[in-house]
């Protein structure tokens, strides 16, 4: 199959998701689960593949997504309240400092752009560290960043500890899916690129790739501040589709749970990372439902149904993939066009062997 | 001087928080040296602890039901290495850490499930929770005791692992995990040991800390979990010593900064610390100098 026709089949694949997600959306109602479940998992399957960038291609274990995420939404939604709400939100601080707002997509970017220069930040001392001494002063730094914006001396900005609120959001589920399949296509082209095949060396062993003459401080600064980039974006669709935010939100607990999800979607592979977030919240917000209610089969009344038992279930299913599918669900594999291609030629084959000797 | 009547208070009890965290940050710091391994589900352990002391302590007299917390959490511990760590022993390093994550979470939820998520009051330790004044200083006993525990618990323990033979197999485990096997050493067994002692530690540590909180719920120990494996990291991971001095340096400084009313950086404080301290020491302040192999 030619390049060209793989990426018009793929294009095509996409415009029918859309279409078939218009079509959902115009048939079902508005408050249907399945809008939860797919807005959420476009959400979250853009921050796995901005942390799979750099846990799984870059080699980098970094657990600071969670506090990348909440300047996004931070960001996000200071920048966007309308100025005539700004005294209801802002009500211990006179209305907040900031008086003005700017279109929610260029706020949106500027949520990325924020984390993306505190990631250049954070990582000029950071980098240099290595495996879990980086992963725990990157998790530092996420709380350092919590902490930080709940300071009341900073209240007029960003409203202290309390909620801010009334920011313009997107209902569609549409626009949700929209900038996570842009966001992750450019993450997906980059790992295709040069500095793809660098941050795959970098992960396979740092100092032949050193020796192979690259730029080892360049490439890990380039994946870090390129993850957070995307992390603060969607951190910022996050902000949107919660329609309010608080910094106590974004706890270390958030990390963990989209690390899970990386590790479930297979440590490297960019579609698995999409597919097992969606799986992901799909199972804990909606499929499992039914073993929080007290529930009778006839006269019979289930024991160990109640409040909290699906969360029980949901980790017992986790840990069972953690110990017995260690790749996760598609290990380093992608699940492209050209893959299906091949799988279904080889079958026609496979059957026309066979139908020549039984012949 | 003044200074220091004026912070008293908080020195005091940051000594005291110091050694509590010291107790957790040892099983981090043990099974770090062994297995590569940051124990995610430590601190949960912890928690754990504190709930099953609830519920003992609501059904029976309080001399069984410390003995049974100690019992259990151990037990709870080992069964965790059993299940969740042991079967991934050749796998890589990441996936035994998100066996670890996966237990935290679990054990979370399953708390969650058994309390309903409610915040569970602990129950007042004889004499441990009494008041007293030292020095003008009015806390509960406890304070002033964890500090003496923590301190006799750590030199039982350095001396088990100087003197005894588990202890040597223990050093020779984490100094070189193949060839310690190789020698005869049967590492499950030492390995086991290793969260045995973490979770007794970890257990009596939820005994001190949570006497001077008063309330358990299924997230209470993420936060004392974290720090105390700051404390270990702070420590140089791997090092004993390292970890309770980082423990304590960290209780104090903590503490100390709530003095100054900067309560929303508590926590921010000690992770910045940490940061400071790995920029310029990059494997922590007792930390083995790591080097790269080709």
């Amino acid at each position: 199959m030619k390049k060209k026709t793989e990426v018009c089949i793929s294009l095509l694949l996409i415009g029918l998701l859309f279409l078939l997600l218009f079509i959902l959306e115009q048939r079902l109602p508005r408050t249907h689960m399945l809008f939860t479940v797919l807005k959420k998992g476009a959400i979250y399957a853009l921050v796995g593949v901005s942390m799979n960038l750099l846990n799984g291609f870059t080699g980098l274990f970094s657990l600071g997504q969670a506090g990348f995420m909440l300047l996004g939404a931070y960001t996000y939604g200071i920048l966007t309240i309308p100025v005539a709400q700004r005294a209801n939100v802002y009500l211990y601080y006179d209305g907040g400092i900031i008086q003005f707002a700017i279109h929610p997509i260029l706020a949106m970017i500027a949520g990325g752009i924020l984390a993306a220069i505190f990631a250049f930040l954070i990582g000029l001392p950071v980098l240099r560290l290595k495996s879990d001494y980086l992963a725990i002063a990157t998790l530092g730094f996420a709380e350092i960043i919590r902490a930080i914006f709940q300071w009341d001396k900073l209240g007029p900005v960003t409203n202290g500890s309390n909620v801010l609120r009334s920011f313009p959001i997107y209902r569609s589920v549409l626009f949700y899916f929209a900038v996570a399949v842009i966001c992750i296509g450019i993450i997906a082209f980059m790992i295709n690129s040069t500095y793809g095949r660098a941050f795959k060396a970098i992960r396979d062993d740092e100092i032949a790739a050193e020796a192979m003459g690259i730029n080892l401080a360049h490439h890990k600064r380039i994946a870090f501040v390129v993850s957070s980039f995307f992390a603060g974006i969607s951190g910022a669709l996050l902000a949107m589709y919660q329609t309010n935010i608080q910094a106590s939100m974004f706890k270390s607990a958030m990390t963990y749970e989209i690390l899970l999800m990386v590790v479930i979607g297979g440590i490297g592979s960019i579609t698995g990372s999409c597919i097992s977030s969606f799986l992901f919240i799909a199972c804990s917000e909606w499929w499992l439902r039914f073993l929080d209610k007290d529930t009778f089969i006839g006269d019979f009344h289930v024991p160990l149904l109640r409040s909290g038992f699906r969360k029980v279930v949901f980790s017992v299913i986790i840990m069972i993939i953690v110990l017995f599918f260690r790749q996760g669900i598609m290990g380093t594999k992608e699940f492209s066009v050209r893959g299906i291609y091949r799988w279904l030629t080889r079958r026609k084959a496979n059957k026309q062997k066979g139908g020549e000797t039984v012949g | 001087m003044t200074w220091l009547s004026r912070n008293l208070p908080y020195l005091v009890a940051g000594i005291s928080v110091g050694g509590q965290y010291a107790l957790i940050a040892i099983g981090y710091t043990m099974v770090y040296g062994i297995l590569r391994l940051i124990n995610f589900a430590h601190g949960d352990i912890f928690m754990v602890a504190g709930i099953i002391m609830v519920y003992a302590s609501a059904s029976m007299p309080i001399y069984v039901s410390i003995p049974l917390v100690l019992i259990l959490t151990v037990l709870l511990g080992f069964t965790v290495e059993r299940v969740a760590y042991k079967p991934l022993r050749s796998a890589p390093r990441m996936s035994v850490m998100i066996s670890a994550i996966g237990v935290s979470y679990l054990l979370q939820n399953l708390v969650f499930y058994i309390t309903g998520g409610l915040t569970k009051q602990y129950p007042a330790l004889p004499w441990l929770g009494d008041s007293v004044t030292v020095f003008g200083v009015t806390t509960k006993r406890v304070t002033f005791v964890t500090p003496i525990l923590t301190i006799i618990l750590v030199v039982l323990l350095v001396l088990l692992i100087k003197k005894t033979k588990i202890g040597m197999a223990m050093r020779a485990a984490s100094k070189d995990f193949e060839t310690s096997q190789l020698m005869g050493i049967k590492i499950n067994s030492v390995i086991s040991t290793t969260f045995i002692i973490g979770s007794l530690l970890a257990a009596v540590g939820s005994l001190l800390f949570f006497t001077n909180y008063t309330g358990v719920s299924p997230t209470s120990g993420a936060m004392p979990g974290l720090k105390a494996f700051v404390a270990a990291v702070f420590g140089g991971i791997g090092s004993i010593p390292g970890a309770v001095l980082g423990a304590f340096l960290i209780g104090i400084s903590e503490n100390l900064i709530r003095g100054l009313g900067w309560t929303t950086f508590q926590d921010a404080f000690t992770f910045a610390l940490l940061i400071i301290v790995l920029i310029f020491k990059p494997t922590g302040l007792f930390g083995e100098k790591a080097t790269d192999k080709v």
